[in-house]
């Protein structure tokens, strides 16, 4: 019985872990997969995202719900005019301009947080009804991990369903699998992006201060954990929102119990498996062979 | 259409034209070698830029010429610059310019291992096994921290004089700045010659059409695999001289950090042009360093605006500029 | 900007005004930008209240200081930073160091510039024997981890422990340090648990896990200061790891004064040892605290970082004074050699034979004040403690 509780308490952490990986990166799966746009600068919106959502709870006293609403909102509406502005003159440039260009916008993030609230972590304090354990019955658990997880899980149906199951989304569908196809068939692909860029700068958002609590929040944010976003957008494949949702738990899971085992490892495991994986299925776990 | 004719078609000529030596390609050495008069008290900045400017051309080989993406190129700097660092701090080789060899062999050699496995892949399945495959040799070295020195590294490397003579200097870097000079040009000679020869040309077609080579029977895999070996060993020496130059290696040399920063300096300035390493680690850093002496705690949004500027009204970087310049006024130029 | 213009203006203008005042010029390298940009932040206000704390003392000389971002631990921003400020601005000391790395690579270029260099942060111990200019009015690992230990197996008789750290050389020297101390006081160390690097910040659920499997007496933690301090009290509090029995302890930096209001009651209990805290009760400290709040805001508070900074200053001043403002490097440091200081922090010294500090270690409790914000409360003090590792000749300090 104590195997079976260690069992559970490391799924339930893993699980939670890959609940953050994957509500910031699907923003960012879908934008690459269907904009075919490396957009670096996703960690960014992720971050501004955190800090009007902490400077909200903060300094103008908001609950911690609210907040992450407007951080929603605000992060999706500038993202509106950065796209069109900026991200869409680059649709057709070479991958390497869109890596410059949304490095520098990084840099230009990092720079102006920095000057406007200073270099510091911001504190997220979460509401007291989220902190702590709670029991389910068979095993006492972190709270928040737990909110997490449904949280997160919400999040998958609700896009899967929004996927699968409405016109927006079959036109999603329809434009990373053909884009020329799709446009010709009538698809407002420029009305597409627009709206596919806000909702996925917007989750970036919501990740940002869901996630605060384990990832912290400072200026640095977007280049702290580009790396890890990236990994599970290439293991899950591009553009595919279950993709992302299975690579995060995967990587959740694998780390953590890995991490917990055999803590020695460090950073090798999550480096060798991402290889392994990758080597295996290039395409990502869940990407379209060609 | 007879050969004298292929030979006096336009293109034919600009093709075989294009390698020959330009009088402008003097004046980079020409304006590197006044700095060393000029600015004596800038010369370890400058020894930094030409290291850079080595990593650079190294990478464009790599990327610009064989479209080899990767975001894990500091895996190499980082294998020369260990290989110096743990040869010297044990004692068992210190002469500098065989140490340069070593660590393009063992940096070579890594590279060769890798770029079998990892080149089957491309996009951002590469991107992202390359910067893995960084990560990893990061965190080897981090747990050899025994031999390796880890985080706080391998300090007061005892490398020999250069050629037994000219001792490396700690406060105004001017030996190891024409040291790293005289290996710039080297390497660059070496590089230049490379892709405009037969094979540079084969890798420029792999670059644009995949297929159409594999079609006329190129062994595209091999090649690839050699270049990225090539670039590999380059790299290294560019590490070995860092190390050397510093007398001193750590974790750094391995990291993102540098990997995508010479990723970003050589699109700035422009990949595919060589010239490209040049003006874009000139410019990067030039802005970086004054920048941040100015404002220490800003400097990064100047640098960031530069970016976004050139991403957004520059194709191919700052070089890119140049050449739409050249082509608004001549009507006419041929393709790189 | 144009506000910092101004007091670059204004600061030219005094200069003017007073050109018979003496200048020093002092070079502070940090990082300014990147991951260190906080501590980088707490050495340049620790520098700065020290100018303002002390202007009496300071004339008639002048203090300029020339600040330079070193950026990132590659140690080669940092050399070159070192370089330019040697022979550019000509400076008469240099200052700084938040990351060891970038210590340990300029050695060789303040040796060769045979100016007084003091460490205002870095930390790794043997930084102070890689040259003959180098002061440090910081810490050492060893410090604080090898009189936690003592203090963990007598004053808080544990008889088992868990040492969770940053997998880089601070971390490894916690473990060291407290390793050595409590074992050879009859603790035993029963699990060593490497917790990620100091750049990003890692889900520590998974190793507060196994540590809650150990069930040891206390849990041991090295983390750098800042977020992962943060998220190190909150995942201990959010395990239920307190109610488990299992006490954390650590150096003060898991408690850095900037962090704590942030970590909630979580944090209530935690015992750590460290050299300074806000709350320690002599004038000197009021006196800074007071000013810092005024100045940077009622949340804003020095901590540990920007303790090294000041003394560091405090230890420049005398160095200025000592050498009537010449600043000839061998009379400097033999007039900081033995030098004795009343720091915020309490007497310090700094140590003739190896140029690094000795000062207080308080044994200190995190408490809920009735002010209903979060106190360190020192329950003892060891006076005068030496870097262990340099001192006893052990650990990485041992002769090869």
């Amino acid at each position: 019985m104590i195997f079976g509780i260690d069992v559970i308490s490391t799924l339930l952490g893993g699980v939670a872990a890959g609940m953050v990986l994957f509500i910031v990166s699907v923003g960012l799966s879908v934008t690459m997969g269907l904009m075919g746009f490396v957009n670096l600068a996703h960690g960014g919106f992720a971050m501004i995202g955190g800090y009007l959502i902490v400077l909200a709870m903060n300094r103008l006293g908001m609950p911690f719900v609210a907040a992450l609403a407007i951080g929603f909102v605000v992060v999706a509406a500038v993202s509106t005019i950065f796209e069109r502005l900026l991200y869409s003159r680059l649709y057709r440039a070479t991958e390497l301009d869109q890596v410059l260009f949304t490095i520098g916008l990084v840099f230009m993030m990092i720079a102006s947080v920095t000057l406007a609230v200073g270099p510091e972590t911001q504190p997220l304090t979460l509401p007291t009804w989220l902190q702590g354990q709670i029991n389910l019955g068979f095993i006492s658990y972190r709270t928040y991990s737990i909110v997490l997880i449904a949280v997160g899980t919400v999040i998958m149906l609700g896009l899967w369903l929004g996927f699968e199951r409405t016109r927006m989304g079959a036109q999603i569908r329809a434009a990373v699998d053909n884009r020329r196809m799709a446009e010709s068939l009538g698809i407002n692909i420029t009305r597409l992006f627009t709206l596919v860029f806000a909702f996925g700068s917007g989750m970036a958002a919501l990740g940002g201060g869901l996630g605060a609590e384990f990832l912290g929040l400072d200026p640095q944010y977007p280049l702290k954990y580009l790396v890890i976003f990236l990994i599970v957008v290439a293991v899950g494949g591009l553009g595919r929102i279950t993709g992302v949702f299975y690579a995060s738990l995967i990587i959740g899971v694998v780390d953590f119990a890995l991490k917990k085992y055999l803590p020695q490892g460090g950073t090798v495991f999550i480096y060798g498996m991402t290889i392994l994986l990758l080597l295996w299925r290039p395409q990502g776990l869940f990407g379209k062979s060609t | 259409m007879s050969a004298t004719d292929l030979q006096n078609h336009p293109a034919a000529r600009a093709l075989a034209q294009r390698h020959r030596l330009r009088v402008w390609e003097g004046l980079p050495w020409l304006l590197a070698l006044a700095c060393y008069f000029a600015f004596p008290r800038y010369l370890g900045f400058g020894t930094e830029i030409l290291i850079t400017v080595l990593f650079a051309i190294s990478l464009d080989l790599a990327l610009g010429y064989a479209g080899i993406v990767t975001l894990g190129h500091a895996a190499f700097f980082g294998a020369g610059a260990y290989t110096v660092g743990m040869l010297a701090k044990n004692g068992i080789w210190t002469e500098p310019i065989t140490g340069l060899l070593l660590g393009a062999a063992v940096a070579g050699l890594i590279g060769f291992l890798s770029g079998l496995v990892l080149l089957r892949t491309a996009g951002l399945t590469l991107l992202m096994l390359t910067l893995c495959f960084m990560g990893l040799l990061e965190e080897s070295a981090n747990m050899g921290a025994d031999f390796t020195g880890g985080f706080d590294g391998l300090d007061s490397l005892p490398i020999k004089p250069i050629v037994g003579m000219f001792e490396f200097d700690v406060l105004y870097s001017k030996t190891q700045y024409l040291y790293v000079l005289a290996v710039l040009f080297v390497c660059f000679v070496f590089t230049r010659t490379l892709v405009y020869s037969p094979f540079g040309h084969s890798l420029t077609g792999i670059r644009e059409n995949t297929l159409r080579m594999h079609a006329v029977g190129a062994p595209v895999e091999r090649r690839l695999v050699i270049c990225y070996t090539i670039s590999a060993a380059i790299a290294g020496i560019a590490g070995a001289l860092w190390a050397q130059a510093n007398a001193y290696v750590n974790l750094s040399t391995l990291g993102l950090d540098r990997a995508a920063t010479v990723l970003i300096i050589l699109v700035l300035g422009g990949y595919g042009r060589l010239y490209g390493a040049f003006v874009g680690a000139f410019v990067y850093m030039m802005l970086e360093h004054f920048l941040s002496k100015l404002y220490p705690e800003a400097w990064q949004l100047g640098l960031g605006l530069l970016l976004v500027v050139i991403a957004l009204f520059a194709r191919g970087g700052i070089l890119g500029i140049g050449e739409e310049l050249r082509r608004r006024f001549r009507g006419w130029r041929n393709k790189p | 900007m144009i506000k910092r213009m101004l007091a670059a203006t204004a600061a030219l203008a005094i200069t003017t005004a007073f050109a018979q005042a003496q200048e020093v010029k002092i070079g502070l390298v940090a990082p300014f930008t990147g991951i260190g940009a906080e501590l980088g932040q707490q050495i340049d206000r620790g520098v700065q209240q020290f100018l303002k704390l002390n202007a009496g003392k300071i004339a008639p000389y002048k203090l300029t200081i020339i600040k330079r971002d070193d950026k990132n631990p590659s140690g080669a921003d940092s050399k070159v930073a070192v370089q330019e400020l040697l022979t550019q601005e000509n400076v008469d000391a240099l200052a700084g160091w938040i990351y060891s790395p970038n210590a340990i690579a300029s050695a060789p270029v303040v040796s060769a510039g045979k100016k007084l260099a003091v460490i205002m942060n870095a930390g790794t111990a043997f930084i102070t024997n890689l040259s003959p200019y180098y002061v440090r009015t910081s810490f050492s690992m060893w410090h604080a981890g090898f009189a936690l230990g003592e203090a963990a197996a007598k004053q808080l008789k544990a008889k088992t422990a868990v040492v969770g750290y940053s997998d880089f050389p601070p971390g490894k020297d916690s473990l060291a340090a407290f390793k050595r101390a409590f074992e050879a006081n009859g603790g035993q160390v029963i699990d060593e648990i490497p917790m990620g690097g100091p750049a990003q910040v890692p889900d520590f659920t998974p190793f507060f896990q196994r540590v809650k499997d150990k069930k040891p007496d206390l849990f041991f933690v090295f983390v750098p200061a800042g977020d992962h301090a943060l998220a190190v009290v909150k995942t201990y509090g959010a395990l239920g790891m307190k109610a488990a029995g299992i006490k954390l302890i650590g150096p003060g930096d898991i408690t850095q004064d900037i962090k704590l209001q942030a970590m909630g009651d979580a944090a209530i209990g935690l015992i750590t040892m460290h050299h300074y805290n806000a709350d320690l009760d002599n004038p000197v400290n009021k006196a800074l605290v007071a000013s810092w709040k005024k100045d940077y805001g009622a949340d804003a508070t020095p901590d540990f970082v920007a303790i090294g900074a000041y003394d560091g200053m405090a230890a420049i001043l005398h160095a200025v004074q000592a050498t009537k403002g010449k600043m000839d490097p061998d009379a400097a440091l033999a007039a900081l050699k033995g030098w004795k200081y009343d720091s915020p922090r309490g007497p310090i010294a700094i140590d003739p034979e190896t140029r690094d500090i000795i000062m207080n270690e308080y044994l200190v409790e995190v408490v809920k004040g009735a002010d209903g914000k979060l106190h360190q409360k020192v329950l003892g003090k060891i006076d005068a403690v030496k870097d262990a590792c340099k001192a006893q000749k052990i650990g990485p300090c041992a002769p090869k």
